[in-house]
């Protein structure tokens, strides 16, 4: 709160961006930002060292060249968002980082270089992200801007998500039609963009119509349920979900924007009966759904009964999730060390399992600084909504932050067993393109809110 | 707004509190369990990253590790695999270890808590991790005179020292390569393991501690001679009637001696010669007078229903809960339901030629580190007495006539008193015919001052049905044995 002060003290009126004040969140964020990138180098070459037994200077010249880009995104802040949250690049970054070394040190263990290395496409994939994410802050100025595109946001996302059902641009990879490709290379996760348009168009949406969503309706059992015409949003992403489910076979894309939607919608409107109505909606369709899809009976059957030999051994069975939790306790409390583990025993542990992978070799230990560093990525986020004086930046700062914790949980609590796994990807960690340039963008954008929200003076006295 | 946004944000604490929870019961709760389950590869690999140590006989390895260029880092690789079969065991890639591979794994692997201190050192100094090297107690020479003289039987040959209890010689056949089960294609051990484990001559049972357990038959009147010169109411001189066929009390079953006729010519006949010419009714009657309390307690002081640790679990031999006194007059000379191992009846022949004292058997002579620090010797160990020195001298007495001039006379060696006690043991097949003979021997020499206790077991009548005995098959293997050894 320091800082705010510092920021109150000049004239409410003066443009701010031109008197040259010292930058004490930049500053901060530089020394963060050095901070990250020690702790990412040294990452590459523990692997090396643990996996490879030397030096490979080709990676670590890679690398460098993303932390110039890291860098140059910190440079751009100091003029287009000088105070914006210092927090939220360097942990993006150092998680990032560490989501690359997991992905080469399985690279080796799987004798893959050069191009067919997943994580030089990571890194490529990652600078692209990040030139991304300089793009929307340099262009969007004020994140008021969205609220116009409130609706076209709505269509991009619906857009995007049939894409992958489109003939001959779809692909359908480990059960879930959820990609698009171009010949045999480049695929992409068109959804995971959604997600953020999803934001958007929910943000813009609720903070136009949350009067009528919130005032009227009929009082039952001391809970005001909302009239039946004002349910058409609720009804019309509930069907989305559920056409994701059945047509996609994503439960876990699904349960996503149904969470990120009744999130919103609950802080939009503040009526608990909505959620309920919302997760009473989603329960009885998936439970529908793990009654007449084999796939989600499946992923059900996998998480209660793991261990029992049938299910471990049946095609599409347990086997994944078990070896992930052989994977995690033979990492124990302080992990095998980078390198030393066996991370690759485990199917696709470089995307869907790279927490396992991590967790293997960095121990418990290592799982509780990642969750921590999600945990202060997410709070930031959230800072943005207490702070923020707009009902559209709070509502967006929210979501998006929201949708990173919500994907954090389904993930990594399908790979414990918390839940029944689904496949997301880690965000940030796991090797995929387009979760990488999603994730950058929504930093970019929360960047952007945390900017203004600093920017302004305190005016509205909070609700 | 912001009421609902602090609510927002209990929740995701909740579900960040669930995968802190769920990850520490995973890594630090649940994790030894989890390292145990069988299909938890890593905990395998794990094994192999460490340089097994070897199974020494006489300082030259038997099963050593070499390095592979794979997953597993190490093969394991056996010298003389079929012949050593027996006490390595093998080390497969999918499943549990057997023989010294299997009980001394602790050791061999490195993980036993004696070597606590080497491995904390190893962590400090950067040396690789190495077991533990176990010496066994088998003679080289031994070994291969006793798979030489058995041929190709089916059976199992064990030479113990019977001051000391330490096995010198294990063999059993017919035998199987460990070197083919401990390939690392795991699906070719499986189909290697399936093969052997279903061929019906069941090559993977060390018959000497194992399988389907065998009547002992005339060897147990070993047993049951103790039994009756212990009770101070005989004498190796006491009599008996001596008639061509006993009929069970109360039953239809008829006793006859092998060969048929009568014990020797007189109307009596001493337990002595009984024991010499290995006659069946006379030790029916002893068997009789003794009753099955007298009986089952001196063979359980050899050893019968305890199992024993060679440290490889020997199985327990059997004497049985005996119902009635025609069971009790068969099981006196070894035949109803009374089963032994060759180990067990090696025990036996030991204990009488240590003047009644039982040494537990073992084959672990020493296991030290890689840096040849010694972590454990054997140190002779004591079962406890079976008999007095007065009736271990009166047995080795008779077991040194049964074989100079009885029914054990093919284990005569030229200059050496043998001591020896045959077996022809019947068995009755499934479908209630008789199914071939169980063939015997087991004894010691030299009897004045006993060296070596050998025990020879044939199954399958030694390939001749119910035509075979003892003294024609299972006694000139313990000579040649024998020999060999005592040359040495």
């Amino acid at each position: 709160m320091a800082n705010d002060t510092a920021v109150r003290s000049a004239p409410p009126t003066a443009p701010v961006g031109r008197i040259r004040l010292p930058q004490k969140l930049r500053n901060l964020e530089l020394g963060l930002l050095i901070f990250a990138c020690v702790i990412n180098g040294a990452s590459i070459v523990l692997v090396q060292l643990g996996a490879l037994g030397h030096l490979d200077l080709t990676l670590v010249s890679l690398f460098a060249t993303l932390s110039i880009l890291v860098f140059g995104l910190h440079i751009t802040l100091r003029f287009v968002a000088r105070d914006s949250d210092p927090f939220l690049l360097p942990v993006a970054t150092v998680l990032n980082g560490l989501g690359i070394a997991m992905i080469y040190r399985i690279d080796i263990a799987d004798k893959q270089y050069g191009w067919d290395s997943a994580a030089v496409r990571q890194i490529a994939w990652a600078s692209i992200a990040i030139l991304c994410a300089i793009g929307v802050l340099v262009i969007i100025r004020n994140h008021r801007t969205l609220f116009r595109y409130t609706y076209v946001s709505g269509f991009v996302a619906i857009v995007l998500l049939l894409l992958p059902l489109v003939p001959g641009l779809g692909r359908q990879v480990s059960g879930a039609r959820v990609w698009i490709g171009f010949g045999s290379f480049a695929t992409f996760q068109p959804g995971e963009i959604a997600k953020i348009a999803l934001a958007v168009f929910f943000a813009g949406y609720l903070v136009r119509n949350r009067d009528s969503l919130s005032m009227v309706g009929t009082t039952f059992l001391g809970m005001r349920f909302p009239r039946a015409r004002d349910l058409g949003p609720l009804l019309i992403v509930w069907a989305l979900s559920m056409s994701v489910i059945v047509f996609q076979r994503d439960l876990g894309t699904a349960l996503l924007y149904f969470g990120l939607f009744l999130v919103m919608l609950y802080v939009a409107t503040g009526r608990l009966s909505w959620v309920l109505l919302g997760l009473a909606m989603f329960l009885g369709g998936a439970f529908v759904a793990s009654r007449t899809l084999d796939y989600v009976n499946g992923r059900i059957t996998n998480w209660l009964d793991a261990f029992n030999p049938a299910v471990y051994n049946a095609d599409g069975g347990s086997y994944q999730l078990v070896q992930g939790l052989f994977g995690l306790a033979h990492g124990g409390l302080i992990g095998t060390g980078w390198g030393q583990g066996r991370p690759d025993l485990t199917p696709v542990p470089q995307s869907d399992y790279i927490i396992a992978s991590l967790g293997e070799e960095l121990g418990l230990a290592g799982l509780f600084a990642i969750l921590a560093l999600y945990i202060l990525y997410i709070s930031r986020g959230f800072r943005v909504g207490f702070a923020g004086q707009d009902d559209f930046g709070k509502l967006l700062g929210v979501g998006l932050s929201f949708v990173i914790a919500l994907q954090c949980f389904i993930v990594i609590g399908g790979v414990t067993r918390v839940i029944p796994l689904t496949g997301l990807t880690t965000p940030f960690l796991a090797a995929g393109g387009s979760s990488l340039v999603a994730n950058w963008i929504i930093t970019a954008l929360l960047l952007r809110i945390s900017d203004t929200v600093r920017n302004q003076p305190r005016l509205v006295v909070e609700s | 707004m912001n009421r609902e946004l602090k609510r927002v944000s209990i929740v995701v604490i909740v579900l960040f509190v669930a995968l802190f929870t769920s990850t520490t019961v995973i890594q630090a709760v649940a994790a030894d369990q989890l390292g145990d389950d069988s299909r938890n590869t890593r905990t395998l690999y794990e094994s192999y990253q460490v340089e097994r140590g070897p199974i020494l006989v006489a300082g030259t390895p038997v099963a050593s590790s070499t390095p592979a260029n794979d997953n597993y880092k190490w093969q394991r690789t056996y010298a003389n695999g079929p012949l050593y079969a027996p006490v390595t065991g093998f080390f497969p890639v999918n499943g549990e270890p057997t023989g010294i591979e299997g009980s001394m794994n602790d050791y061999l692997s490195g993980t036993a808590n004696s070597q606590f201190l080497t491995k904390l050192e190893r962590i400090f100094t950067g040396q690789k991790p190495k077991g533990a090297a176990v010496q066994v107690s088998i003679d080289p020479v031994a070994q291969q005179a006793a798979w030489d003289a058995l041929g190709n039987f089916t059976g199992a040959v064990v030479v113990t020292e019977p001051k000391t209890g330490r096995i010198i010689a294990q063999v059993s056949k017919p035998s199987f390569d460990p070197n083919t089960l401990a390939v690392h294609d795991t699906k070719q051990v499986d189909s290697t393991y399936d093969a052997l484990v279903k061929d019906p001559t069941d090559p993977l049972i060390d018959r000497n501690r194992g399988g389907d357990l065998n009547p002992p038959g005339s060897t147990f009147k070993l047993v049951i001679v103790s039994a009756a010169l212990e009770s101070g109411r005989y004498t190796p001189e006491s009599t008996f009637p001596n008639p061509g066929s006993l009929t069970l009390p109360g039953t239809d079953s008829v006793v006859i001696n092998s060969g048929g006729g009568t014990c020797g010519p007189g109307a009596t006949v001493t337990i002595a010669d009984a024991l010499r010419l290995s006659c069946n009714i006379p030790m029916a009657e002893l068997g009789q007078q003794l009753g099955d309390r007298a009986i089952r307690d001196q063979a359980q002081k050899y050893g019968f229903n305890v199992e024993q640790h060679i440290p490889m679990t020997v199985e327990k031999s059997v004497y049985p809960a005996v119902a009635d006194t025609p069971q009790t007059m068969l099981s006196a000379f070894g035949q109803w339901e009374v089963r032994a191992t060759p180990i067990q009846m090696a025990m036996v022949s030991a204990a009488i030629a240590n003047g009644g004292i039982v040494m537990q058997p073992g084959m672990v002579d020493q296991v030290t580190n890689s840096d040849l620090s010694v972590v454990s010797t054997f140190e002779p160990k004591q079962f406890g007495r079976a008999i007095s020195k007065e009736t271990a001298d009166a047995l080795t007495k008779m077991m040194v006539a049964n074989v100079a001039d009885g029914a054990a006379d093919n284990a005569r060696i030229d200059g050496v008193d043998v001591a020896g006690k045959t077996g022809t043991a019947e068995n009755i097949g499934a479908d209630g015919k008789a199914d071939p003979y169980t063939l015997w021997f087991t004894g010691f020499a030299p009897a004045n001052d006993p060296r070596f206790a050998i025990t020879v077991l044939i199954e399958d009548g030694g390939g001749m049905g119910t035509n075979g005995y003892g003294n024609l098959l299972a006694a000139p293997v313990a000579k040649k044995v024998l020999e060999a050894v005592l040359n040495k």
